[in-house]
């Protein structure tokens, strides 16, 4: 995926932003080398890999409303790659759970799924991913046509799902500090969706 | 701190006959007490901040041999919400806690209400090193070698009426030393409650230091108590009230979260907690890849403690 996402940087812009996309990954090794990462490696490199995630997905949502503000029309050539950090950076947090808490075994991963509620939030987010990660290429815009747009607004509900997942795993410590700012941030994003198409339909009326 | 690296050259896993695996023991002690001893030769010479020296005399009936958990990640990993909610918040923050002068105040059955202050309590009874088992209730685990004596010890020294079946542990709440009491996370201050038989058992530790040393701002100083068959959370940390009660003691966590933090918060691999498995946990300290090991019941104290809860549904007292 990283060979694919380096093959589609056209231009040095989008080199510099895969470089960054791939800085809290070369953080992480880095510490790892240095032995930092904290007394609980494990659980600090989920939750970092999982903030990451969270972070692009913040960055995705907010290039239509920032291109649609300032009139800056390329940035949209960037959406893609952001969104497909977002899925890099999921898959990592995917894994690291799927191997050292259940050791690639799916029996248990499912048992999982199904007996903790923010586990199951955050399976499903990771399952909605995948098809927008699948048909982010050229081929599947041409071919899917107006079902690309359809398939691809599942973004929407996965930015409502992945917050449940982050607040449900938050609720035993009683600490909603750092996801209520996501939250927030996400939902102002929505809202302006929500606004915009709002506007929309009264114009076509 | 050479203890953890001297402990790891002999592997607890390994197959040894019983005659060795005693001497080993005995071997252990000798050498903890010796380094403890040898370090409090070195603190007659060492800064006026270092932590202040601890001796405890090992007690091996009551300690694991297990591979102990660094000083560094045992001082460093800590959960004491007083302090802030991330691992490292307390390391980084206690140190506005001020531990002199400190005293624990008995009330409710007792005969007589009374204050112990801290020498006092430090005299009360013979320092002993105990190598316990720490289960959080996140599902993660250490081998920490903590300094007191039985909680008992000062329970006897409370003239506590027969009517007293519970007791209750307050901790300072002190908005000017401790910055996240003002939050609203838990209700201040801190309390944790044991029935008086959970109390008096001799594996309730009243814990004055760890590692050889008075117990560090983060884990809890100048007194707390540690109570290593049940989560973390019911060792409640700088504690200055200690109330004997006939009914049950409203406990922080319980009252956050009922269904997810009982009373007794027995270990227990048998019963989840709502979002997660108890059944394995993740000690803290070993190899990144390294699997993880299975929770026992009590944590490992059950000959000790199982009594306690004879003919009790510790499904439903979880």
């Amino acid at each position: 995926m990283l060979a694919w996402i380096y093959k589609n940087t056209i231009n040095q812009f989008h080199k510099i932003l895969v470089l960054l996309g791939l800085t809290p990954l070369a953080r992480l090794i880095y510490l790892g080398y240095q032995g930092a990462l904290t007394a609980n490696p494990i659980e600090f490199i989920t939750r970092s890999t999982g903030t990451c995630a969270l972070i692009f997905l913040c960055l995705t949502l907010s290039i239509t409303p920032i291109k649609k503000i300032t009139g800056l029309h390329q940035l949209i050539k960037y959406r893609r790659t952001l969104g497909l950090f977002v899925f890099f950076y999921a898959t990592l947090h995917f894994l690291i759970w799927f191997w050292l808490e259940h050791d690639f075994s799916i029996v248990a991963m499912i048992k999982d799924v199904f007996e903790r509620p923010f586990i199951t939030a955050g399976f499903i987010s990771f399952v909605m991913l995948c098809p927008l990660a699948l048909t982010s290429n050229k081929w599947s815009i041409r071919y899917l046509k107006q079902r690309w747009i359809k398939v691809h607004s599942l973004i929407y509900i996965i930015s409502i799902t992945v917050v449940i997942h982050y607040w449900w795993h938050k609720t035993g410590k009683h600490d909603y500090s750092t996801v209520i700012i996501y939250a927030l941030l996400l939902a102002s994003l929505l809202i302006y969706r929500l606004h915009s198409w709002f506007l929309n339909s009264i114009k076509d009326k | 701190m050479k203890r953890p690296t001297f402990c790891s050259q002999i592997s607890a896993s390994e197959i040894t006959p019983p005659e060795l695996y005693a001497r080993r023991r005995e071997f252990l002690t000798l050498g903890a007490t010796s380094l403890i001893a040898s370090s409090s030769l070195i603190s007659s010479w060492a800064l006026a901040d270092t932590p202040k020296k601890l001796v405890g005399k090992s007690n091996p009936q009551f300690s694991t041999i297990e591979k102990l958990t660094s000083y560094q990640d045992v001082t460093h990993y800590n959960n004491f919400y007083e302090f802030g909610t991330d691992k490292l918040d307390p390391f980084q923050n206690a140190h506005t806690l001020k531990t002199e002068p400190w005293a624990i105040s008995i009330e409710g059955l007792v005969k007589k209400q009374k204050t112990f202050d801290i020498d006092q309590l430090l005299k009360l009874a013979p320092m002993e090193e105990r190598i316990y088992r720490f289960r959080c209730v996140e599902g993660w685990s250490m081998v920490i070698p903590w300094i007191g004596y039985p909680l008992s010890q000062l329970i006897k020294a409370c003239d506590v009426l027969s009517s007293a079946r519970y007791v209750e542990f307050i901790s300072l709440a002190d908005p000017t030393q401790m910055p996240y009491v003002k939050s609203s996370i838990l209700k201040w201050p801190y309390t944790e409650g044991l029935r008086l038989d959970e109390a008096m058992n001799p594996l309730t530790l009243l814990t004055f230091g760890l590692y050889g040393e008075i117990l560090p701002k983060q884990n809890g100083a100048p007194i707390r108590i540690t109570v290593p068959w049940k989560y973390g959370f019911k060792s409640a940390k700088s504690i200055i009230k200690i109330r004997f009660t006939e009914t049950q003691p409203t406990t922080s966590w319980n009252l956050a979260a009922p269904s997810e933090y009982g009373f007794y918060s027995n270990v227990n691999p048998k019963v989840a907690h709502p979002r997660w498995s108890q059944s394995t946990e993740r000690r803290i300290g070993t190899d990144l890849f390294a699997p993880k090991i299975k929770t026992l019941p009590f944590n490992g104290y059950e000959q000790q403690v199982g009594h306690l809860y004879a003919g009790m549904d510790l499904q439903k007292y979880y």
